[in-house]
Protein backbone atom coordinates (compact mmCIF):
# COMPACT_ATOMS: atom_id res chain seq x y z
CA UNK A 1 0.00 0.00 0.00
CA UNK A 2 1.44 3.16 -0.81
CA UNK A 3 0.35 6.91 0.46
CA UNK A 4 0.99 10.01 0.74
CA UNK A 5 3.47 9.91 3.77
CA UNK A 6 5.51 7.15 1.92
CA UNK A 7 5.96 8.81 -1.26
CA UNK A 8 7.48 11.82 0.64
CA UNK A 9 9.73 9.55 2.43
CA UNK A 10 11.23 7.97 -0.23
CA UNK A 11 11.56 11.41 -2.09
CA UNK A 12 13.17 12.66 1.27
CA UNK A 13 15.92 10.14 1.28
CA UNK A 14 16.72 10.14 -2.74
CA UNK A 15 17.10 14.08 -2.20
CA UNK A 16 19.52 13.87 0.30
CA UNK A 17 21.57 10.60 -0.70
CA UNK A 18 21.11 12.07 -4.43
CA UNK A 19 22.59 15.55 -3.50
CA UNK A 20 24.83 14.04 -1.10
CA UNK A 21 26.68 12.36 -3.48
CA UNK A 22 26.29 15.28 -6.10
CA UNK A 23 28.33 17.70 -3.25
CA UNK A 24 31.31 15.40 -2.61
CA UNK A 25 31.58 14.30 -6.58
CA UNK A 26 31.41 17.79 -8.63
CA UNK A 27 34.39 18.96 -9.38
CA UNK A 28 33.46 22.90 -9.11
CA UNK A 29 33.29 23.81 -5.36
CA UNK A 30 30.93 26.46 -5.49
CA UNK A 31 28.11 23.49 -6.58
CA UNK A 32 28.98 21.13 -4.10
CA UNK A 33 28.08 24.13 -1.76
CA UNK A 34 24.82 24.25 -3.21
CA UNK A 35 24.35 20.76 -3.00
CA UNK A 36 25.25 20.23 0.67
CA UNK A 37 22.52 23.17 0.89
CA UNK A 38 20.14 20.22 -0.70
CA UNK A 39 21.32 17.71 1.47
CA UNK A 40 20.99 19.48 4.31
CA UNK A 41 17.62 20.71 3.28
CA UNK A 42 16.50 17.32 2.97
CA UNK A 43 17.42 15.91 6.27
CA UNK A 44 15.11 18.67 7.61
CA UNK A 45 12.64 17.15 6.13
CA UNK A 46 13.20 13.90 7.48
CA UNK A 47 13.16 15.47 10.61
CA UNK A 48 9.57 17.20 9.79
CA UNK A 49 8.53 14.00 8.28
CA UNK A 50 9.38 12.30 11.90
CA UNK A 51 7.15 14.91 13.29
CA UNK A 52 10.04 16.28 15.39
CA UNK A 53 9.44 20.22 14.25
CA UNK A 54 11.72 21.97 16.60
CA UNK A 55 14.54 19.84 15.49
CA UNK A 56 13.93 20.75 11.57
CA UNK A 57 13.59 24.56 12.59
CA UNK A 58 16.75 24.27 13.87
CA UNK A 59 18.67 22.24 10.93
CA UNK A 60 17.34 25.23 8.77
CA UNK A 61 18.29 28.03 10.81
CA UNK A 62 21.82 26.74 11.89
CA UNK A 63 22.70 24.84 9.25
CA UNK A 64 20.66 25.90 6.40
CA UNK A 65 21.23 29.55 7.03
CA UNK A 66 24.20 29.98 9.00
CA UNK A 67 26.88 26.85 8.70
CA UNK A 68 26.27 27.01 4.23
CA UNK A 69 26.41 31.02 3.64
CA UNK A 70 29.60 30.64 5.99
CA UNK A 71 31.48 28.34 3.69
CA UNK A 72 29.80 30.17 0.52
CA UNK A 73 31.70 33.43 1.75
CA UNK A 74 35.00 31.44 2.44
CA UNK A 75 34.50 30.19 -1.07
CA UNK A 76 34.40 33.61 -2.42
CA UNK A 77 37.09 34.55 -0.30
CA UNK A 78 39.59 32.03 -1.41
CA UNK A 79 38.82 30.53 -4.94
CA UNK A 80 39.51 32.14 -8.04
CA UNK A 81 35.90 32.31 -9.71
CA UNK A 82 35.42 29.35 -12.45
CA UNK A 83 38.22 27.40 -11.23
CA UNK A 84 37.60 23.87 -10.92
CA UNK A 85 39.12 21.67 -8.73
CA UNK A 86 42.06 19.34 -9.66
CA UNK A 87 41.13 15.72 -10.84
CA UNK A 88 42.35 13.15 -7.85
CA UNK A 89 44.37 10.33 -8.76
CA UNK A 90 42.29 7.21 -9.82
CA UNK A 91 44.10 4.72 -7.52
CA UNK A 92 43.44 6.86 -4.66
CA UNK A 93 39.93 7.58 -5.77
CA UNK A 94 39.35 3.19 -5.97
CA UNK A 95 40.56 2.99 -2.73
CA UNK A 96 38.37 5.37 -0.95
CA UNK A 97 35.48 3.88 -2.51
CA UNK A 98 36.47 0.74 -2.08
CA UNK A 99 36.68 1.81 2.14
CA UNK A 100 33.48 3.31 2.07
CA UNK A 101 31.36 0.53 0.54
CA UNK A 102 33.21 -2.14 2.78
CA UNK A 103 32.30 0.30 5.68
CA UNK A 104 28.53 0.63 4.58
CA UNK A 105 28.12 -2.61 3.62
CA UNK A 106 29.15 -3.90 7.25
CA UNK A 107 27.36 -1.06 9.05
CA UNK A 108 24.31 -2.17 7.64
CA UNK A 109 24.71 -5.72 8.10
CA UNK A 110 24.78 -5.29 11.47
CA UNK A 111 21.87 -2.92 11.59
CA UNK A 112 19.81 -5.92 9.63
CA UNK A 113 21.08 -8.43 11.89
CA UNK A 114 19.95 -6.45 15.31
CA UNK A 115 16.40 -6.40 16.95
CA UNK A 116 14.97 -3.37 18.05
CA UNK A 117 12.11 -3.53 20.53
CA UNK A 118 8.52 -2.76 19.68
CA UNK A 119 7.69 0.56 20.72
CA UNK A 120 4.67 2.11 21.92
CA UNK A 121 3.53 5.15 20.29
CA UNK A 122 3.26 8.10 22.54
CA UNK A 123 2.37 11.70 22.24
CA UNK A 124 5.01 13.80 20.27
CA UNK A 125 7.36 15.87 21.97
CA UNK A 126 6.19 19.51 22.72
CA UNK A 127 8.10 22.50 22.14
CA UNK A 128 7.10 23.39 25.78
CA UNK A 129 8.31 20.06 27.01
CA UNK A 130 11.83 20.73 25.20
CA UNK A 131 12.05 24.24 26.95
CA UNK A 132 11.18 22.83 30.48
CA UNK A 133 13.37 19.52 29.89
CA UNK A 134 16.35 22.03 28.78
CA UNK A 135 15.89 24.39 31.86
CA UNK A 136 15.21 21.95 34.41
CA UNK A 137 18.40 21.43 36.82
CA UNK A 138 16.35 18.10 38.14
CA UNK A 139 17.31 14.79 37.24
CA UNK A 140 17.47 13.98 33.35
CA UNK A 141 17.83 17.89 33.52
CA UNK A 142 20.00 19.79 30.53
CA UNK A 143 20.49 22.73 32.37
CA UNK A 144 24.52 22.31 32.65
CA UNK A 145 24.99 21.11 28.97
CA UNK A 146 23.17 24.19 28.04
CA UNK A 147 25.34 26.77 29.72
CA UNK A 148 28.52 25.16 28.42
CA UNK A 149 27.41 25.21 24.70
CA UNK A 150 26.89 29.03 25.62
CA UNK A 151 30.28 29.17 26.93
CA UNK A 152 31.56 26.83 24.14
CA UNK A 153 30.14 29.68 21.22
CA UNK A 154 31.46 32.47 23.56
CA UNK A 155 35.05 30.81 23.18
CA UNK A 156 34.40 30.00 19.75
CA UNK A 157 33.33 33.45 18.75
CA UNK A 158 36.67 34.84 20.76
CA UNK A 159 38.64 32.09 19.34
CA UNK A 160 37.72 32.98 15.67
CA UNK A 161 38.59 36.56 15.97
CA UNK A 162 41.70 36.09 16.84
CA UNK A 163 42.73 33.41 14.66
CA UNK A 164 41.13 35.38 11.65
CA UNK A 165 43.07 38.88 12.59
CA UNK A 166 46.51 37.29 13.95
CA UNK A 167 48.49 37.63 10.87
CA UNK A 168 47.26 41.41 10.22
CA UNK A 169 50.19 43.21 11.90
CA UNK A 170 52.78 41.23 10.33
CA UNK A 171 51.94 41.96 6.92
CA UNK A 172 52.04 45.81 7.53
CA UNK B 1 7.23 -0.45 -1.30
CA UNK B 2 7.19 -1.31 2.48
CA UNK B 3 6.33 1.35 5.13
CA UNK B 4 8.70 3.18 6.06
CA UNK B 5 10.33 2.87 9.68
CA UNK B 6 14.06 2.44 11.80
CA UNK B 7 15.52 0.46 9.56
CA UNK B 8 14.84 2.95 6.61
CA UNK B 9 16.22 5.64 8.54
CA UNK B 10 18.96 3.82 9.52
CA UNK B 11 20.25 3.12 6.04
CA UNK B 12 19.59 6.51 4.74
CA UNK B 13 22.02 7.97 8.00
CA UNK B 14 24.32 4.88 7.20
CA UNK B 15 24.87 6.40 3.36
CA UNK B 16 25.18 9.93 4.46
CA UNK B 17 27.60 8.33 6.88
CA UNK B 18 29.81 6.89 4.22
CA UNK B 19 29.35 9.83 1.72
CA UNK B 20 30.92 11.68 4.42
CA UNK B 21 33.88 9.45 4.45
CA UNK B 22 34.35 9.01 1.06
CA UNK B 23 34.13 12.63 0.62
CA UNK B 24 36.64 13.09 2.96
CA UNK B 25 38.91 10.35 1.50
CA UNK B 26 38.83 11.78 -1.84
CA UNK B 27 38.81 15.25 -1.89
CA UNK B 28 41.91 17.41 -1.39
CA UNK B 29 40.71 21.22 -0.43
CA UNK B 30 40.07 22.35 2.93
CA UNK B 31 36.47 23.79 2.53
CA UNK B 32 35.16 20.65 0.78
CA UNK B 33 36.86 18.58 3.46
CA UNK B 34 34.35 20.55 5.78
CA UNK B 35 31.39 19.71 3.69
CA UNK B 36 31.84 15.81 4.09
CA UNK B 37 32.21 16.71 8.04
CA UNK B 38 29.05 18.49 7.91
CA UNK B 39 27.61 15.44 6.18
CA UNK B 40 28.86 13.09 8.70
CA UNK B 41 27.35 15.30 11.67
CA UNK B 42 24.06 15.48 10.00
CA UNK B 43 24.08 11.55 9.69
CA UNK B 44 24.47 11.01 13.13
CA UNK B 45 21.92 13.57 13.92
CA UNK B 46 19.23 11.83 12.24
CA UNK B 47 20.58 8.30 13.81
CA UNK B 48 19.83 9.87 17.16
CA UNK B 49 15.99 11.57 16.23
CA UNK B 50 15.24 7.90 15.03
CA UNK B 51 16.65 5.82 17.90
CA UNK B 52 14.68 8.84 20.05
CA UNK B 53 11.23 8.24 18.11
CA UNK B 54 11.64 4.71 17.41
CA UNK B 55 13.42 2.54 20.43
CA UNK B 56 12.99 5.15 23.89
CA UNK B 57 9.67 7.53 22.06
CA UNK B 58 9.28 9.13 25.85
CA UNK B 59 12.34 10.60 26.19
CA UNK B 60 13.98 13.35 25.26
CA UNK B 61 18.01 12.32 25.19
CA UNK B 62 18.18 11.81 21.32
CA UNK B 63 16.59 15.18 20.73
CA UNK B 64 18.91 16.90 23.42
CA UNK B 65 22.04 15.24 22.17
CA UNK B 66 21.12 16.36 18.48
CA UNK B 67 20.46 20.26 19.24
CA UNK B 68 24.28 20.22 20.91
CA UNK B 69 25.56 18.74 17.95
CA UNK B 70 24.06 21.18 16.08
CA UNK B 71 25.54 24.04 18.16
CA UNK B 72 28.91 22.45 18.80
CA UNK B 73 29.01 21.88 14.74
CA UNK B 74 28.34 25.72 14.06
CA UNK B 75 31.19 26.64 16.27
CA UNK B 76 33.41 23.96 14.96
CA UNK B 77 32.54 25.44 11.20
CA UNK B 78 33.58 29.25 12.43
CA UNK B 79 36.80 27.89 13.93
CA UNK B 80 37.63 26.07 10.68
CA UNK B 81 36.47 28.74 8.14
CA UNK B 82 38.74 31.49 10.33
CA UNK B 83 41.77 28.62 10.15
CA UNK B 84 41.34 28.32 6.39
CA UNK B 85 41.22 31.44 5.78
CA UNK B 86 44.02 32.38 7.63
CA UNK B 87 45.93 29.50 5.62
CA UNK B 88 45.06 30.84 2.77
CA UNK B 89 46.09 34.30 3.54
CA UNK B 90 50.11 33.05 4.46
CA UNK B 91 50.54 30.41 1.76
CA UNK B 92 47.83 31.86 -1.40
CA UNK B 93 46.06 27.87 -1.17
CA UNK B 94 43.69 25.67 0.66
CA UNK B 95 45.11 22.59 -0.70
CA UNK B 96 46.32 19.96 2.25
CA UNK B 97 49.43 19.16 0.25
CA UNK B 98 50.21 22.77 0.34
CA UNK B 99 49.42 23.17 4.38
CA UNK B 100 52.97 21.21 5.41
CA UNK B 101 54.09 24.62 7.43
CA UNK B 102 51.32 23.72 10.01
CA UNK B 103 53.82 21.47 11.35
CA UNK B 104 56.22 24.09 11.97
Amino acid sequence: MINGSTILFYLLAALTLCCGILSISTRQIFRAAIYLLFSLIGVAGLYFWLAYEFIAAVQIVVYVGGIVVLIIFSIFLTQQAGEKLPKQRLDRKIWATLAAFCGFALTLLQVVQHEFPPVIPQAPVTVRGIGEKMLSTGAGGYALPFEIISMLLLAAMVGCIVIALRSKPETK
Amino acid sequence: MMEPGLYHILFISTALFFIGVLGFLTRRNLITMLMSIELILNSVNLNFIAFNKYVWPGKMDGLFFTLFIIAIAAAEAAVAIAIIINLYRSSQSIDVNNAEDLKY
